[in-house]
């Protein structure tokens, strides 16, 4: 194709929010099943919410939280030319995503090696309650953390479009879109943190 | 790209946002430690609206967007708060 090329920074834009809303809907299902639970067992949500560890899920919020400040001043970065140290942020921002990860392998592990894990022999004999506060635990923090993962793929992807020059300072909507993608990461965990790590009363 | 190449929102707002996230996360952890019942669970969502209103305004640009994209927003939270009302309205009312 030569010549002019047809950019449509508004549809690809546009499209993402589409997209975005329907990963809402995705988690918003589960914190429905979340806030029914808590109406119908509160004390067991109490006690399985302090079976969390704080410092865990605080360090992620953490991490999440720096992790969208990087994805958000590297386009400024981009845009003013600064290409090194956008691929910087972005560089950092996928080692925000594996930390995140680190973390998540130890508190999970610390919990499976306590016998509390979907299905384990040890969460049958708790109260309903507190079963099902950690099923939904499970089930929201997977799915968090495969985005996560998916988060930072689409992220290491987009800088390689950075340095072979397709994303740039005139063009760099797949930055925008892939930076639009990171930040809902970051939106649920301010949701799932308080919910399921501060429930202590 | 043809839109808006002029606007390009400064290192300074950004970090600015990023605090101000920061010291909610403190706040809402502080807020925890304090016995208030029920009221807890709504001061921690009250929080976490907050923390996401500055997400998507400042961090995803929304403050930026055409009227489109804030109506699709605002469309997507209301079908989210009716899915949630219609859910309570069930099981709440249940014998």
């Amino acid at each position: 194709m030569s010549g002019h090329v047809h950019k449509d920074y508004t549809g690809a834009k546009f499209g993402m929010w589409l997209f975005l809303f329907t990963e809402v809907l995705l988690f918003g299902g589960l914190f429905i099943l979340y806030s029914v639970y808590l109406a119908r067992y509160p004390q067991a949500f109490v006690a399985g919410g302090a079976q969390l560890n704080v410092w865990f899920g605080g360090a992620n919020t953490l991490i999440l939280l720096t992790s969208s400040l990087m994805v958000a001043t590297s386009i400024t970065a981009l845009r003013r030319g600064a290409t090194s140290l956008c691929l910087g942020l972005l560089g950092g921002t996928v080692a925000c995503a594996a930390l995140f990860l680190v973390n998540k392998f130890f508190e999970w592990s610390a919990k499976i090696g306590h016998g509390i894990y979907p299905g384990s022999a040890h969460l049958k004999e708790l109260p309903p309650g507190e079963m099902v506060f950690f099923n939904i635990y499970y089930l929201t923090t997977g799915l968090h953390g495969i985005h996560v993962v998916i988060g930072a793929i689409v992220l290491t992807w987009t800088m390689v479009f950075i340095k072979t020059g397709r994303v740039n300072a005139h063009d760099w909507v797949i930055l925008e879109n892939a930076g639009l993608y990171w930040h809902l990461v970051d939106l649920i965990w301010i949701f799932i943190f308080p919910l399921y790590y501060l429930i202590l009363h | 790209m043809t839109e808006d190449p002029a606007h390009i929102v400064p290192y300074r707002t950004f970090i600015l946002v990023w605090l101000t996230l920061l010291a909610l996360t403190g706040i809402t952890i502080g807020v925890a430690q304090v016995h208030f019942g029920a009221l807890n669970i709504w001061i921690a969502l009250g929080i976490a609206t907050l923390k996401s209103a500055l997400v998507i305004a400042f961090f995803m640009h929304m403050k930026d967007e055409t009227t489109l994209f804030k109506l699709a927003l605002l469309a997507a939270l209301a079908i989210l708060a009716i899915f949630i009302g219609l859910t309570f309205f069930d099981v709440l009312y249940r014998s």
